[in-house]
């Protein structure tokens, strides 16, 4: 076979060239399955623009993405910070941005990583296909622009402003962890019209008058039966205060609740990348390391872009360790892209050490399979506790370091040795537990017949504790969106021991 | 497979977030602003390099750990660690192992982003309103322009509206039952046709109806002065779109370089400012020693000249060039004089008569600014000996009339923007 391209210029026939190529191999040789591809080249600029807005390609206006424009801006020119080389939208059809200034090696690898590996993790993986719904999600987008411009119009920018700034606030606090039912994005907009139409319909001027159904009751008996039938009602605890709010906030109008369910879900869309860091630019690194090695042995490129291909692959998979100055913490590809090639050795050629670590898949000869299967059901958190051997624990020298609070250093407790290996595993695993990683604030109660204030709770593990001055000022946000006070306990998650106490005003 | 060229796609996505986000740090941005002009040379002021903003206002508030607690970290390590080593804690934070930002206390750090030279200019603008421009340019009919306004039953004969004149006499034509071409070319047929039968009786008939109908013709006027309309005119005020400058300073030997240079700054903030505000702005450089002489740019701030100061004749070349070229009718004038304040004393009452009896009631704005030494020890407006000129003017600064003398002290190159901004603040007048 001839070769793609020789220098670095390309042309839009030498990406699609790249691109069949890429797909030969990814879907008929590894056993990839893709959403259909779109490629889109864009200049800096635009890759900017991308940034601002979580590289989505429509999202509504808000001042924070300026912000974060202005500040990526400032960084790039400045050169403290490069670009990425892509962006990839988790929708079908699977969107990438690729750069203008790429060369073809680099649109090659690009392509390979992005539209075949990363596509095929967002295609197939069950965190994905249980919280996106990748062909609404554009169409979604688009919904939610003009929905929030029109509520601008209609309502003037302050007041969107105030419940946009509110509802990102608490928008850790505003996903469903667990799933209740399937979400389908694409019927968002009619049901907002069909609710729209609903309310116009049932209006009443005379009905609107009468006194709420919550009358408070002078027997303490049948108030507490009330309370026990709205705290059922509500289903209290809730874990989404977004979707709290949105649903039973006594204040909001009909538009306050559709923006806040607009930023909620699309919160809820990026959550399922959250989880899967490490899994997901391991399967793009070791799918376009894989691509491009078969490229090059089927004479397609030449010896030079191999190398050129080399020298960006290792640095996009570079881990100082915490010695080096340059240590910011772990390199999901990097470790990604170990734990992959390891589980690749593993199924053709393991060792004894091998075979008692993976019983199950050690010597099965069908990495391409085995991996699939990982990639499909498996998160960070999981992929490292199952599948992180220990020939990567030793290539990374991982060490534990546990931090007490009553000491004044860290103190290394485990290393990477026989003895220690379970443990390192099970304890890297933990760090990629998404509740470790935000603090865990449900809605405990509500005084209804009160004052309406709204009681949340924080549960705290081991001694971690909630930033006081930005929970405070967070709890103003979430006192816009409940209408009334809003107060916070920190409770030790252990005995139950409060902590700390804090209200909104 | 689908591959799109986006390069060519409109630019400046995020303008609309950025807007959204200077509004959010306007505070940040007109202190930026403000510190930049201290500081900038003024011929930079419009191309010059950028402006940086430094924003710590913007706090994106959320529930987040502050970094206390137990913690177990597993990362690379360098190799030589064993058991029961011991590494130091680093500042500011955790291991940073699970991407945690610990220990960030108030939030996040703030950063320094670029405005663009629009974006810079128009902050710089936005506090300066013109003086009395509202109040002057419709309700005083300076300048303006006829406009149609209906229709009128005199008027010059060039203002005549045929069509409408016409339309009227056709009305009253038919209203009449004046006879027309048609009906009169029936009647001479018909007479014709009556003589050429011989019948004598239908003849007669039909020769009465043709003088009839003579006798209406004649008495009916096609065009009678009733039908006649003129178009109407009116005059309608139209602002000025031009303004004329005019910068005024000493250059005797006591102006020191110092000060030359806070009048030129001063003067080019003013110029860029009226040219922001109007089509086209005329600059008329006129400096004094004790004889006056219109200059161009360059002479006006460089060349020294000795001798001593008569204010009246640089207000003398003024008017002259005021009354030659710059019509009060067409042209917004503004006056912005720069001087140490030294004045012949023999020169004071005629200063004053100019003042008050010919050029502030043509001007829009009379601007005033007395330079100080750099070793002055005074800040700027705050009261050190009276000048000559600032006694002259003082004297009938504030009086009704003459409420749009401004009187400023300067002494040093921070103090420009201040100034520029006390005298064309948007809200009451500036008066010393």
């Amino acid at each position: 076979m001839g070769l793609l391209f020789s220098g670095a210029d390309w042309d839009f026939q030498t990406l699609d060239a790249i691109n069949r190529s890429c797909e030969d191999i990814a879907l008929g040789e590894f056993g990839l399955q893709i959403y259909p591809n779109q490629i889109e080249v864009i200049t800096s600029e635009q890759m900017l623009d991308a940034y601002s807005s979580n590289g989505l390609p429509l999202m509504y206006h808000h001042w924070s993405f300026g912000k974060r424009f202005a500040r990526d801006e400032a960084a790039y020119r400045r050169g403290h910070q490069g670009l990425a080389y892509e962006i990839v939208i988790n929708s079908s059809p699977c969107i990438s941005y690729i750069m203008e200034e790429n060369t073809a090696t680099l649109q090659t690898l690009v392509i390979a990583h992005a539209c075949f590996g990363h596509n095929h993790f967002f295609r197939n993986n069950y965190l994905f296909r249980q919280w996106t719904d990748a062909e609404a999600i554009l169409g979604y987008l688009a919904y939610a622009k003009t929905y929030v411009m029109e509520c601008e119009e209609r309502h003037g920018l302050a007041a969107v402003e105030r419940i946009l700034d509110a509802a990102h606030a608490l928008r850790h606090q505003g996903i469903h962890r667990y799933p209740k039912r399937r979400w389908r994005l694409a019927d968002e907009a009619q049901r907002m019209m069909a609710r729209r139409e609903h309310a116009e319909a049932s209006y009443d001027p005379l009905l609107s008058t009468v006194p709420g159904y919550l009358t408070p009751q002078s027997v303490p008996e049948v108030r507490k039966q009330m309370e026990r039938e709205t705290r059922a009602r509500l289903r209290l605890p809730e874990e989404n205060l977004l979707y709290f709010c949105e649903k039973h906030s006594p204040r909001l109008a009909a538009w306050e609740r559709e923006l806040i369910r607009i930023v909620r879900l699309l919160a809820q869309y990026f959550y399922p990348q959250m989880q899967t860091k490490v899994a997901n630019e391991g399967c793009a690194t070791f799918c376009h390391y894989e691509i491009l090695t078969r490229l090059h042995e089927t004479g397609q490129i030449s010896d030079g872009a191999l190398l050129e291909f080399l020298h960006l692959h290792s640095s996009v998979i570079m881990q100082p360790d915490l010695s080096d100055e340059r240590f910011g913490g772990w390199n999901p590809y990097a470790l990604g892209f170990a734990i992959m090639r390891d589980i690749q050795r593993v199924c053709l050629k393991p060792d004894g050490e091998d075979r008692d670590w993976y019983p199950a898949i050690a010597g099965n000869g069908d990495p391409w399979g085995t991996l699939r299967d990982i990639w499909a059901n498996y998160r960070d958190e999981g992929l490292i506790r199952q599948f992180m051997g220990p020939k990567v624990m030793r290539a990374f020298r991982m060490v534990h370091l546990a931090d007490r609070m009553a000491e004044p250093s860290y103190r290394v407790s485990e290393i990477h040795d026989e003895a220690g290996f379970r443990r390192v595993a099970s304890l890297l695993a933990d760090q990629y537990e998404p509740a470790n990683i935000a603090p865990l604030i449900e809605v405990s109660d509500v005084d209804l017949f009160g004052n309406r204030s709204l009681k949340l709770v924080n549960d705290c593990f081991r001694g971690s504790r909630l930033d006081a001055d930005l929970a405070k000022k967070t709890l103003l946000h979430a006192q816009t969106l409940w209408g009334y006070r809003v107060c916070l306990q920190e409770r030790d998650a252990d005995n139950g021991r409060v902590l700390a106490d804090y209200a909104s005003s | 497979m689908v591959i799109v060229d986006r390069r060519s796609n409109p630019q400046g996505k995020s303008l609309d977030n950025r807007e959204r986000f200077l509004e959010r740090v306007r505070e940040d941005v007109r202190k930026a602003v403000s510190d930049t002009i201290a500081r900038r040379r003024i011929s930079e002021l419009e191309s010059g390099e950028e402006v940086k903003v430094r924003v710590d206002g913007t706090e994106e508030a959320s529930f987040s750990s502050n970094g206390e607690g137990e913690h177990d970290y597993v990362l690379p390590g360098p190799g030589t660690l064993n058991r029961g080593d011991r590494i130091k804690k680093p500042k500011g934070g955790g291991a940073g192992g699970s991407g945690r930002r610990a220990g960030r206390g108030s939030g996040e750090d703030p950063f320094e982003f670029t405005l663009t030279r629009q974006e810079f200019l128009n902050y710089f603008l936005d506090e300066l309103e013109l003086p009395r421009l509202l109040r002057t340019s419709l309700a005083q009919d300076r300048m303006s322009r006829p406009r149609r306004a209906g229709f009128a039953i005199t008027g010059q004969p060039s203002a005549l509206d045929v069509r409408r004149t016409m339309r009227n006499s056709l009305a009253r034509r038919i209203a009449l039952g004046r006879p027309n071409a048609t009906v009169m070319d029936a009647l001479h047929a018909s007479e014709a046709a009556a003589a050429a039968t011989g019948d004598d009786e239908a003849a007669v008939i039909a020769r009465d109806a043709l003088a009839q109908a003579r006798r209406r013709m004649a008495r009916i006027p096609y065009v009678d002065p009733v039908d006649v309309r003129y178009a109407r005119h009116v005059r309608q005020p139209q602002p000025a779109t031009e303004a004329a400058m005019f910068c005024l300073m000493d250059v005797s030997g006591s102006m020191t370089e110092h000060m030359k240079d806070l009048a030129k700054r001063f003067f080019m903030l003013l110029h860029l400012f009226l040219s922001r505000r109007y089509e086209r702005v005329h600059v008329v450089f006129i400096r004094h020693t004790e004889k006056a002489a219109e200059v161009d740019e360059d002479t006006f701030f460089r060349s020294r000249e000795t001798g001593g100061t008569m204010v009246s004749s640089a207000l003398d070349v003024m008017l002259k060039v005021q009354q030659d070229r710059f019509p009060r009718e067409r042209f917004n004038l503004y006056v912005a004089q720069a001087s140490d304040g030294d004045n012949d004393s023999a020169d004071r009452a005629r200063v004053s008569h100019l003042m008050q009896a010919r050029i502030l009631p043509v001007v829009r704005y009379f601007a005033y600014v007395e330079t100080g030494s750099d070793r002055s020890a005074f800040p700027h407006g705050a009261s050190r000996r009276k000048t000559e000129l600032w006694d002259t003017y003082e004297a009938f600064a504030g009086v009704a009339d003459t409420a749009h003398l401004a009187m400023r002290r300067l002494n040093d190159g921070a103090g420009v923007w201040a100034v520029l901004a006390d005298l064309f603040a948007k809200s009451g007048r500036a008066v010393a």
